[in-house]
């Protein structure tokens, strides 16, 4: 009997790329790792709509997921220039060196 | 004036509106305008008003002749200037009423005060700040007519406080003076304890009867079954509280001590404020009240005995005074006294009737002590003066003129308002009447309706019987009478022996002056001379309208002749207190006491003369009496020298725990409203938003953990409400 992938499997597997994202964003202290690992939570969350869009016969899911595709492609741009000029201005991407803004 | 209506009589407001406006004009451009402008306008003022006062009087008297007295109230003119509040049971407006109380009252007021006004001009003419002394005085004849025109109690007690603070700034008129500051406010702050208990009793009446209209109130007080449910109960604790305020304003035990301070303002103050027209407001709010004053033969008891003691008491104090203005001070609270003695004896004729001649020769003697003050630069020792007879041969005239009239000299004005109280603290019986309707109130309203009802139908049917106790609380009530009368007598006395001793001391024997202020006394010019003259011939004059019932005991053709004439005033304000009076007409001695009435009044005049010739005694004669007197009742003189200390007692008992509660507020206002308080929540908000401040580390990651573990929890708590119910905390 040949292995069939329910939906829980991908929410699983979603899950768990989220959570190593999230886990990321929060300890890693280079800001492009940080950024990809908001774009792995970015993607796992558009495998969850996925795999929802596919268990329901529907198409919603694969739109936002297209949707999210763009924005996550715009947001790239904007972040990495960010990163740009921090590094110009600290020579370094930490971003424990980027903590000005506060009280 | 037939195109004027009795309910639209816009004359009162104009009567009104003349010493406003003159306030207003001195009060905004006086500093700019020329000094004689100045006075010229606060006198025109008052002409102006005292003008529309006789128009409104001529238009009563024609509105008299085809009215007649209803609903307790005589007839009347009004006027409405607006409604002022108009808020579910309570309208009130500020509307005037004109009827033959009132009428007295404006003609004393605006006819005194412009008299007053004319002496201001001579006697504060070198004062720098003549501009603001007119505008105040201005103001104070505007508040003053305010209260004697205003138709409810409200507007009552506007006037009423607005002559109070009148009365503060002209009293702390020289305010650089701080002894002079202070006077003021004395007057004020005692002033506002009285005010207090007339603003306690005024609600009360409002709370009972559901309105503040004079004229509602006397239909009330002449219904009898209305009456006997609204106003009867309260007829006593409201009474006691009006007349608590009266007090104040008028200056009686317990609340005289700031009369005797207030001589700190200028003397032509003294004369208007604190002798003729504001102290007397007390005695004009009750003789307006006499409907509700009748209704408690307690409050009527404790009414003459307080006005019999206070002036007893002030009367003794001036004996041994001698600041000439002190003297007069005294001399006033004790003339007061004695027309609070006639209210308490139901005779209101009578006490507006001394209302007014004291008027008259207690302003004229604060006008004479003014130019005498004047003309000695500013001395006012009776010791250091003597001898001014020959130097000021006008202001002689006027002052002998007025002393003889308060002293109660037979022909002169005081006799006549004098005699007719004391006669009336004799005779009169109204407490015995009101004793019984007292009883049957208590008992059954039954009975008291009865007595309202004999009362209203002008004494128709029998009175109910008096029984029991109504018997002792009669018997109890004569006895007052007769203390009171006692008291009256002793004070006449008095009043003759410390006037005559001012008088002598003053203006017979050698000037005790030195002699550069002996160089400079001089007769006092016209501007002051006049108004000397015209109060001295009222002194005189002022009390040929109310002559002793007992001149019927003249032959036949003379009676007739003067007839017309004699009882002027007793009849002008027979419908006032037509109910009041009616209260009173069982005679005590029979209809026709007059042997007995001409022989009590024979009485006084002995005791008046006995005081003017020891007076005489001691002063001319025998200069060195005084002195001798005071060695053997040395210590009589200490506490009379010392006002019996009822200034160190009240210091002691009300002034000292004041200051000290205000002081130990403070240190609670300051330290735990202040400081734990307000301080404390301050400390905590601060301190918290300090340890919170410190999540915002600037650390992004740091937020997204934030933004993570709340998600968490939130996710938590949906599965948690799934699964057990709703979240702790949620």
């Amino acid at each position: 009997m040949p292995f069939e992938p329910t939906l829980a499997h991908f929410l699983i597997l979603s899950a768990a790329v989220f959570t190593i994202g999230l886990v990321g964003v929060m300890i890693r202290r280079n800001a492009i790792i940080v950024f990809m690992s908001i774009e792995l939570m970015l993607n796992s969350v558009n495998l969850t709509f996925i795999a929802f869009a596919r268990y329901r016969f529907e198409t919603d899911g694969q739109i936002f997921a297209f949707f999210i595709m763009a924005v996550a492609a715009a947001e790239a741009a904007v972040a990495l220039a960010i990163v740009l000029h921090v590094f110009r201005h600290k020579r370094g991407v930490s971003v424990d060196e980027m903590q000005q803004l506060k009280y | 004036m037939e195109t004027l209506y009795a309910d639209d009589f816009y004359f009162l407001g104009l009567i009104v509106l003349a010493p406003l406006i003159g306030a207003i004009i001195n009060g905004v451009f006086g500093s700019k305008l020329p000094r004689k402008l100045v006075g010229w306008i606060a006198c025109g003022a008052m002409a102006l008003s005292f003008l529309f006062g006789l128009i409104s009087l001529q238009g009563l008297i024609q509105h008299m002749e085809v009215t007649e007295e209803s609903g307790g109230m005589a007839p009347h003119l009004t006027f409405t200037v607006y409604e002022w509040i108009y808020s579910g049971a309570l309208t009130v407006d500020i509307g005037f009423l004109f009827d033959p109380l009132t009428a007295v009252l404006v003609l004393v007021v605006t006819g005194v005060g412009l008299l007053i006004h004319i002496y201001s001009i001579g006697y504060m003419s070198d004062d720098p700040d003549l501009w603001r002394y007119f505008c105040y005085l201005n103001l104070f004849v505007f508040a003053m007519l305010i209260l004697v025109l205003g138709n409810n109690l409200l507007v009552t007690f506007i006037g009423w406080e607005g002559v109070g603070l009148c009365s503060y700034l002209l009293i702390g008129f020289w305010f650089s003076d701080e002894k002079k500051a202070q006077a003021g406010q004395k007057a004020f702050i005692v002033n506002r304890v009285g005010d207090f208990f007339f603003l306690i009793g005024m609600f009360l009446i409002f709370y009972m009867t559901g309105t503040w209209d004079y004229v509602e109130l006397a239909q009330i007080a002449t219904n009898a079954e209305v009456a006997a449910t609204q106003l009867a109960p309260i007829a006593l604790p409201a009474g006691l509280l009006i007349f608590l305020g009266c007090t104040g304003k008028s200056a009686q035990i317990p609340l005289y001590i700031w009369l005797p301070d207030a001589m700190a303002g200028p003397t032509p103050v003294s004369a208007l404020i604190h002798a003729a027209t504001m102290v007397t407001a007390g005695v004009f709010l009750l003789a307006r009240l006499n409907w509700l004053v009748t209704l408690s033969p307690t409050l009527m008891a404790i009414i003459a005995v307080t006005g019999a003691l206070t002036a007893l008491v002030a009367a003794s104090i001036a004996v041994v005074q001698n600041d000439i203005k002190r003297v007069l001070a005294y001399s006033t609270v004790s003339q007061l006294g004695f027309m609070f003695m006639a209210i308490g004896v139901g005779a209101f004729a009578a006490a507006i009737f001394h209302l007014m001649t004291h008027a008259f020769f207690k302003a004229l003697l604060f006008l004479g002590a003014g130019a005498i003050i004047h003309a000695m630069h500013h001395e006012q020792d009776i010791r250091n003066m003597g001898g001014l007879r020959k130097l000021m041969p006008w202001t002689h005239a006027t002052f002998a003129a007025a002393t003889l009239a308060i002293a109660g000299v037979p022909l002169f004005s005081g006799f006549y308002s004098k005699d007719l109280i004391l006669w009336n603290t004799f005779a009169n019986t109204h407490v015995l009447n009101l004793a019984e309707a007292q009883e049957a109130l208590q008992d059954q309203a039954v009975v008291f309706t009865e007595v309202i009802q004999h009362i209203t139908h002008g004494g128709v049917g029998a009175l109910p019987e008096i029984t029991g106790e109504a018997v002792e609380l009669a018997g109890w009530a004569v006895t007052v009478n007769w203390v009171v009368w006692l008291m009256a007598l002793t004070t006449a006395g008095l009043t003759a022996f410390y006037m005559f001793r001012l008088y002598f001391l003053t203006f017979w024997g050698d000037c005790r002056a030195d002699e550069e202020t002996k160089d400079h006394i001089h007769e006092v010019g016209m501007p002051m001379r006049i108004p000397l003259a015209i109060l001295g011939v009222l002194s005189v004059i002022g009390g040929y309208i109310g002559w002793p019932h007992f001149i019927a005991l003249l032959p036949d053709g003379m009676y007739e002749a003067v007839n017309r004439y004699a009882f002027a005033f007793e009849n002008w304000l027979a419908d006032v207190f037509l109910v009041a009076n009616e209260y009173r007409l069982v005679g005590r001695f029979g209809d026709e006491p007059y042997w007995m009435e001409l022989g009590l009044a024979a009485l006084a005049v002995a005791v008046a003369f006995s005081g003017i010739a020891l007076a005489y005694f001691m002063y001319i004669k025998r200069p060195d009496l005084p002195g001798v007197v005071k060695e053997r009742l040395a210590v009589v003189h200490n506490v009379l020298d010392n006002k019996y200390w009822v200034d160190e007692a009240y210091d002691f008992l009300f002034v000292r725990p004041t200051l000290w509660l205000g002081r130990a507020m403070y240190w609670f206002d300051t330290n735990i409203i202040a400081g734990f308080l307000v301080g404390g929540t301050a400390f905590i908000t601060r301190s918290l938003g300090k340890a919170l401040s410190n999540l915002q580390s600037g650390n992004v990651q740091n937020y997204a953990t934030y933004v993570a573990l709340a998600i968490a929890l939130i996710v938590l708590a949906l599965l948690w409400s799934i699964e057990w119910g709703p979240f702790p905390w949620f």
